[in-house]
This record gives structure tokens, sequence and C-alpha cells, in this order.
């Protein structure tokens, strides 16, 4: 099927609607992120910013509404169909593969496009080609020195940058991180910091970030969401100043 | 035992494959071995061991290198050596026949149980395998070919490729030996494919490798489908060293065997339930003997190991080789 590319959205979610046995997470919803735009959710814990992420990128069913990817309607696309369509995500709680090493961590993800991932009998080093591009890719998240760590060893703030390595290996058009900067020190969040800016070109960013200096730093757009509600959505300056934003992070005891 | 202060112990998949060159220097020597050794053993017991360890390995391929605990492997071991038992002695064909069908037969089966139970997770896995295997177990004990009780008696060793002559233990212990050494390989090579690759990440972090595009449920289901067939060819060639096939072989029992046998050994290790094979067959051998009460000591192994080494015999000692060898690069 074609895909529109030119639309000026990629992803575009309307109505979204997210049950848990009757108690709704995220209550319709429309979300529209614009190409190649550093996009930010933010909200107080609890709000849904999490649940909104696993709907985009169909982890969770959504009870009601749709998404589309590029104009394509993907409400009904398994999770790993939608990453192969070029919109990938993280986790808020770091997601590596903790016992492989770190060049191996990055070496799953260079090797999904080679098709040959369900060859049982080929020798491991089939795969050896991948090493130059894992190594490259370690660099430029500083991560060279731990190649051959297991991801388990690595601290906190190392393994986010190891799992942003790891996404980056498929090269996505649209990436979704989920508290990237979270558990970091004040040097790792402005090495992380730098490291979406540097990579957001010719890429679209949707980030759930607590940090209200990386927010103001890095986007664009900013979308509020209160309850499973959406309270506002614009530039830094104008959500920041709006009383219900305020009040939203006040009243839970406020933003980390 | 003396531990550091400052260091934790190494995590259980501190398993760091051993160098290539070292682990192929060691399976010369293992075959060298095996190759003298029915001249100092009794062959059928060494037999009975390579058919659980092969048996053991494939288990693990499931529950150590794809995180999937399944307790209905006897379906696979005991159906395949149904079918080969009832190829060779019934329908009269050779014994390579036998062995390729009863391979075959469980590959099949596996499909079928991969596909009712790879959506499930965790222990819901486990007992939707059980279920499938008590099913089939009951199937056994009604369908006439499998001559109930009785089991399927005297199964002939007539040559192989009508060349070799395995009716004298000492030739087929050859033929089992090069069995087992085949299968081995092709799940070593399996752990060591691109294909492993993914499987490992999907064990590590299934979410995590559905987010990079991996279908972890057909990734799941082509480890389930290697691990039943080569269960299958565990059965089909004990079906040869004992020419029997019985309801022992599909009941419950002998997946719980398979599991204990895996633990006791080390899971996620390449030698662990080889090892574990040999020791639990080995004390069956000695203790059988006692009837009942072999049970009741497995029982009592199960636990020790499971609490004392939770890795695992082989699993423990790649952990404290590879926590001295990190404690003598870093000082
Ligand atoms: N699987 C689930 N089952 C039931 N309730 C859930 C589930 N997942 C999330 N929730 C609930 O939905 C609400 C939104 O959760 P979500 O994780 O999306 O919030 P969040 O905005 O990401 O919060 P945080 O900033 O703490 O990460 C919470 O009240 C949470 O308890
Ligand atoms: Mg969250």
């Amino acid at each position: 099927m074609d895909t529109v590319s030119d639309v000026p959205y990629i992803v575009e979610a309307t109505g979204l609607t997210k049950e848990f046995k009757g108690f709704a997470a995220v209550k319709n919803v429309d979300l529209r992120i614009r190409r190649n735009t550093i996009h930010a959710l933010i909200g107080p814990n609890g709000a849904g910013k999490t649940t909104c992420f696993n709907l985009i990128t169909k982890f969770l069913e959504p009870t009601r509404g749709t998404i589309r990817l590029n104009g394509r309607d993907i409400t009904r696309t398994p999770p790993a169909d939608v990453a192969r369509l070029g919109m990938v995500r993280s986790f808020q709680i770091s997601a590596t593969f903790p016992h492989l090493t770190v060049v191996d961590n990055v070496r799953i993800a260079l090797q999904r496009p080679m098709g040959n991932s369900f060859h049982f009998w080929k020798s491991e080093s089939s795969l050896d080609s991948l090493n130059e591009r894992a190594m490259a890719l370690l660099a430029d998240v500083d991560l060279t020195t731990y190649a051959d760590h297991l991801a388990v060893e690595l601290p906190y703030g190392r393994k986010r940058a190891l799992e942003i390595a790891t996404t980056l290996a498929l090269d996505p058009e649209m990436l979704l991180l989920d508290e990237p900067t979270s558990g970091m020190g004040r040097e790792d969040i402005a090495r992380t910091a730098d490291l979406i800016r540097r990579v957001s070109k010719n890429r679209t960013i949707l980030m759930v970030e607590h940090n209200l200096s990386v927010v103001a730093d890095l986007s664009d757009t900013i979308t509020v969401l209160a309850r499973g509600e959406i309270l506002t959505e614009g530039p830094y300056a104008e959500v920041s100043k709006n009383p219900q934003v305020i009040e939203a992070y006040m009243g839970t005891g406020g933003a980390h | 035992m003396s531990t550091s202060p400052t260091t934790a112990a190494p995590p259980a998949a501190t398993v760091r494959t051993p160098r290539t060159g070292m682990l192929a220097l060691f399976g010369i020597a293992a075959v060298a071995v095996m190759l003298v050794a029915p001249f100092g053993v009794y062959p059928v017991f060494l037999m009975k061991v390579m058919c659980f360890a092969l048996f053991a390995c494939a288990f693990n391929l499931l529950l150590g290198y794809t995180g999937l605990l399944s307790f209905g492997h006897a379906m696979f071991f005991g159906g395949a050596a149904y079918i080969c038992a009832h190829t060779i002695k019934v329908l009269g064909f050779s014994p390579e026949i036998g062995i390729l069908a009863g391979v075959a037969f469980a590959a099949f089966l596996g499909l079928l149980a991969g596909l009712l139970a790879i959506r499930r997770q965790g222990i819901y896995f486990a007992m939707v395998t059980l279920a499938l295997a008590q099913m089939f177990f009951f199937f056994c004990l009604q369908a006439p070919f499998t001559g109930g009780e009785d089991g399927l008696q005297g199964v002939p060793r007539r040559p192989l490729f009508g060349l070799i002559d395995i009716s004298k233990d000492i030739n087929l212990y050859y033929v089992v030996l090069a069995i087992f050494v085949f299968g081995f390989l092709v799940i070593y090579r399996t752990i060591h494919s691109p294909f492993g690759h993914v499987l490992k990440a999907i064990r590590e972090n299934e979410p995590r490798a559905i987010s990079l595009g991996y279908r972890a449920n057909q990734y799941k289901l082509l480890a389930f489908v290697l691990s039943a067939a080569l269960t299958g060819l565990a059965g089909s060639t004990k079906v040869l060293v004992f020419q029997l096939a019985s309801l022992t072989d599909v009941a419950w029992q002998m997946s719980g065997e398979v599991v204990l046998m895996t633990l006791v050994g080390g899971m996620g290790t390449i030698l662990g339930p080889i090892v574990g094979a040999a020791i639990i067959v080995t004390m069956q051998n000695y203790l059988a003997g006692l009837g009942e009460w072999v049970l009741v000591i497995q029982g009592v192994i199960f636990v020790a190991a499971v609490s004392l080494f939770r890795r695992g015999i082989v699993g423990e000692i790649i952990a404290i080789v590879s926590y001295y060898r990190s404690g003598k690069q870093q000082p």
C-alpha cells in the first residue's frame, strides 16, 4: 500500500481511549505529531503518558480511537510490525538485554533488517559484518569502552544511553522516548539532551519527560496530559503560563 | 565459602561463552573418551545416558535459551518413540526410516502444541503444555496401536541403512553416539546462530525485542518445534536401544524428569543438561533396587540442587571460574 509521506503529521491519533476494567487511563485523546519536530508529552504521575505510548506503538489495544502513521491506519497492527514501519519506542524503565554484551545489544537491532533472523543453521560469524556499525553507534553515545561488558553491569545512566543507541540502530523515522533522562545525574542529562537534539535531524521525536528544563530546551510542541485527558498543547512559553497546567502540577505534588 | 566483601556474586548469566577453541578441544576429548568408554562401561547404560542427555539438551534449548518452561515434553519423547516403534515393528521399515518418522511426528506435534501454547506466558505456558501432554497420554493409553499397558515390545534392530548390523550393543553404541553428537551440534549451532541471538534477546527482554520489530511468537514457535523435533530424535533413538516404546515415555513423570536433569546440570549452559542427565540416569540405575524410594531421593536431590546450586552444577562451575578470572583481570 502507498503511504502518503507528504502529510504534515507523521502520527495522528484520534479519540484515543484506554479503559482498564472501567477505569479510563486515557480519555479521548487527539494527538498529532508534526513531522521532523520534537514533541513532548508531559503531565503529573499517572496522567496516562506511558499508556499513550503503549497505545501509539500498539503495545496496548485501544478501547476506542484510531491511530495513523504516515497516513496509514495502524490501529490493528501488531507492535512488532509498527516497529518495522519505522516507529520505535523506548521504555520508561530501562530496557536493555541485560545478559547480552553491550555490543550485542546494538547488534540485535542491526540484525533485524538483515533477514537472517530465522536462520538457525548459520554460524553467528555471519553477524560479524555488523560489528563496525555497532561500534560506531556505541561511539556515538560514548559507550565504546563498555562494548564487551554485559549490559547488566552498566551504571544506570549508561544503560539508558545504550537503549538509545539500540533504538537508533534501526534508524527509525519516528522515535518515542519514555523519560529518557530519568534517574540520570546532571552530566548524563546534559549529554542525553544533546544526543536527542543531534539525532532529531530528519526524525520525529515524541518524548515523555519530567525534567522541564530539558523539555523547554528541546521541544517544539508540548502536550500536557492530566488524568488521561489533554489539558493544553502549544510551545513551552505558552504552556508553562497556563494556569490549569500550573494547577495540575501543584495539585499532585509537582513534576520531578 | 569465602566471598569478597566488596563485590556481589556475579549474576547467573555471567555465563559468557567459553572460547570456541577451548570448547572444540574439550569436545574432541569428550568424543575420544566416549569412543573407548563402552570397553569399560556397560554400553546400554551409556546409550541410555546419551538418549536422555540429548532429550535434556533439546529441552534446554527451550528453557535455557528461549525462557519457556514446557511441562509436556514427554509427548514429543514418547510420541516419537511410539511412531518409531510402530514404523519399524508393525510397518516393517528399517531403523533410519523409523527415526525419521519419529522426528517428523514430534516436529508436527510440536507445531500443533506450540501454536496453542506459545501465546501464554510463564506458568500458563507450562500449564498448557502439561494439559496437552496429559491429553496425549490418554490418547496413547486408549489408542490400539500403542499396545496399551504393554507398549510396543521387541522392536527389531534391523540393519541400519541395510548395512550396519546394530543387533550387537557395541555396534549400536557407535550409532547412538553419532546421533547424539549430531543432535548436540545442531543445538550448539542453533544457539550460536543469528536465530539463537534473537532467541536470547527475547528471553532477556521480550517487550524490547518486539519494540525492535521482532515478532517474538514466531521465534518462540520455531524454537519450540526444533526442541520437539530433537526430543523426538532422542525418543526414537531410545526405541532402538531398549527395543521398546511404552506409556512410561509419554507419562508426566518423564516431562518432570527432563526438567530435573536440566536444572540439576544447569539450565542455559551447553553442558549442564548432559551432566544432569548422566547424574539422574546413574542414580536411577544404582538405586533401581530401592523401588519407589528412587522418586523420593530424586525429590530430595532436586530440592537440594535448587536451593544449594541455583545455577545447577555446570552453572555454578562457570560462575566460579568466571568470578576468579575476572578477579585476576581487575585487581
Ligand atoms: N495495565 C494496567 N492496568 C490497570 N491500570 C493501569 C495499567 N497501566 C496503567 N494503569 C493506570 O493508568 C494510569 C496512567 O498510567 P501511566 O503509566 O500511563 O501514567 P504516566 O503518565 O506514565 O505516569 P508516570 O509519570 O508515573 O510514568 C495510572 O493510574 C495507572 O495506575
Ligand atoms: Mg510513565
